[in-house]
């Protein structure tokens, strides 16, 4: 089982966060994995991604150009780059919220997500990200929801242990969100 | 110990720590400014010394000083500052001093760009500075394996009395994979009695420098020299060679541009396109006898770097006119995709006909 994700969005809305997860949630479950940012003279409102890959096999490039076996983009610029960069059958996770364009590709999966009105029900808007990742993670099974919780103190420290519950109902209304 | 998902940049630093190192002198420049934010937290912890330099033409020279006292000293930096500490290189590697350096690499020449590059090869492995002297250069290609190369460098610095350089990139500076700090096997490491610390007036001072006016002086140094980088060659090469005996064509790279190298390979293994791929560890020594295990029939050889092409100047002389040699490589902060190595090894297999 292998999932090459990129995740795009603009500085802030934690992309980069939940590709840490994604990769660190990996990790606890023995798999390989890698995260490689974009980094450049960027600031806050800026584009960001990274491209995080899990794997039960050792990983080559860490880089994802036209390979990619998922797309989890969080705004319009993100969505416009990196569309072309999915596979074939590739799936593409849009951030409704803030995307009001439609996908132009016919061979891949779409999803929509209204993930900032989701994330403002649960009680803070911040948390849109984590819907995002809920939805990529009951799409593709690569790593169970609750090593990403696992992994959420050993990447943003101990002392943000009071977030935990936010987060998971993020990650499970995500979920819902893509379940038929 | 348990696994840890860390940047490549800070896990270098955990590394030599670890391995004992207590000294870092630097100045920053990105893509490798984690290290000297890393050594400057955790150094003064350790009971080490982080200090930045004012530039780094003083940092590579605070390693010249910390070296001849006898610490386990590092600097860091990436490819223009590394152009600025070549001098610096040249002085340590004729006084026979041991350090370890780490060069993540950006594209260039000049300030270049800040994203990963492999066009330092020239500056490496012959050296940006004066004379004749050579010093170790390792290339990892994963975090793990820079992880442990970086542990055991500084005891193969001791051991030569040498400089010991590790090459990475922006890549696996900035990137992210799980690493595990292994327990270090200690070797057994010479005594430091040319130290410079004092001679308690018990014994003649020691004396550390790189000037010789008497020409037979130094050419009898030269020879010493001389003599500890054939040693080095004999026992210190490190290669990973892939399916290279019935390999059509076979790919040379290093670092991170071989695991776009092996993206390449498992894509033409389906097509039944047999790929072998040479991967130097160590640049210099570079690992010519792995080219010996090529098969003697493969249509040619391909090198792939993040550069225009310098790696494959030691490809043909370890080649020997055995093979013909082709290069496909993108430069300027740019990496090469699989998609580019699969068409370049299509191109040499088609090339025959």
């Amino acid at each position: 089982m292998i999932e090459k994700v990129i995740v795009a969005g603009f500085g802030g809305q934690g992309v980069m966060a939940i590709g840490k997860l994604l990769a660190y949630a990996g990790m606890l479950e023995d798999k390989q994995v890698s995260w490689l940012p974009s980094y450049g003279p960027e600031m806050r409102g800026g584009t960001a991604n990274c491209d995080v890959i899990v794997s039960d096999k050792l990983i080559g490039s860490p880089v994802l150009t036209d390979d990619a076996t998922a797309v989890i983009v969080m705004n319009l610029p993100s969505m416009d780059k990196f569309e072309s960069h999915l596979a074939k059958e590739g799936k593409l996770i849009v951030n409704k919220s803030l995307i009001h364009k439609k996908a132009t590709r016919d061979d891949i999966g779409v999803y929509y997500i209204d993930a900032n009105e989701i994330a403002a029900e649960i009680g803070n808007p911040k948390a849109a990200n984590m819907v995002m990742l809920g939805a990529f993670l009951e799409l593709t099974s690569i790593v169970k929801p609750e090593s990403v919780l696992e992994a959420f103190t050993k990447v943003f420290g101990e002392d943000k242990a009071k977030f935990i519950p936010l987060n998971a109902k993020a990650l499970e209304k995500g979920a819902e969100a893509v379940k038929n | 110990m348990a696994k840890v998902l860390m940047k490549g940049n800070e896990a270098v630093c955990e590394a030599a720590i670890r391995a004992g190192c207590r000294y870092f002198f630097g100045y920053p420049i990105t893509p490798q400014n984690e290290v000297p934010e890393y050594m400057s937290e955790k150094l003064p912890k350790v009971g080490g010394v982080f200090l930045q330099a004012e530039s780094e033409v003083a940092a590579i020279n605070m390693v010249y000083g910390a070296a001849g006292a006898g610490g386990r000293v590092m600097t860091s930096s990436s490819s223009p500052g590394m152009a600025l500490k070549q001098e610096g290189i040249s002085y340590i590697a004729g006084a026979e001093l041991p350090c370890v350096i780490v060069n993540m690499m950006r594209g260039g020449p000049g300030l270049g760009s800040i994203q990963p590059g492999q066009a330092d090869y020239f500056q490496a492995t012959r050296g940006g500075g004066n004379g004749d002297y050579r010093h170790i250069v390792y290339a990892p290609a994963s975090i793990q394996e820079m992880v442990d190369i970086l542990m055991e460098s500084f005891d193969i610095a001791d051991i030569y009395r040498i400089p010991v350089l590790v090459l990475g990139d922006g890549m696996i500076g900035q990137m992210m994979e799980a690493v595990e700090f292994k327990e270090a096997i200690p070797k057994e490491l010479p005594e430091k009695d040319w130290i410079t610390t004092g001679t308690k007036e018990k014994r003649k001072p020691n004396v550390i420098n790189s000037l010789y006016l008497e020409p037979e002086l130094l050419y009898e140094h030269n020879l010493k020299l001389e003599a500890k980088h054939r040693l080095i060659e004999e026992n210190e090469v490190r290669y990973e060679a892939t399916g290279v005996e019935d390999a059509e064509v076979v790919c040379v790279a290093y670092g991170t541009t071989a695991r776009v190298v092996k993206n390449a390979m498992e894509e033409l293994e389906k097509e039944g396109i047999k790929v072998g791929l040479i991967r130097p560890i160590t640049l210099w020594p570079f690992p010519n006898e792995a080219f010996d295990k090529i098969n003697p029939k493969a249509k040619g050889l391909l090198t792939v770097e993040m550069s225009m092409g310098q790696m494959i100047d030691d490809v043909k002389i370890a080649s020997n006119g055995r093979w013909t040699t082709d290069f496909h490589g993108k430069s300027g902060g740019l990496v090469p995709s699989p998609a580019g190595v699969i068409d370049a090894v299509k191109k040499i297999i088609g090339g025959g006909k």
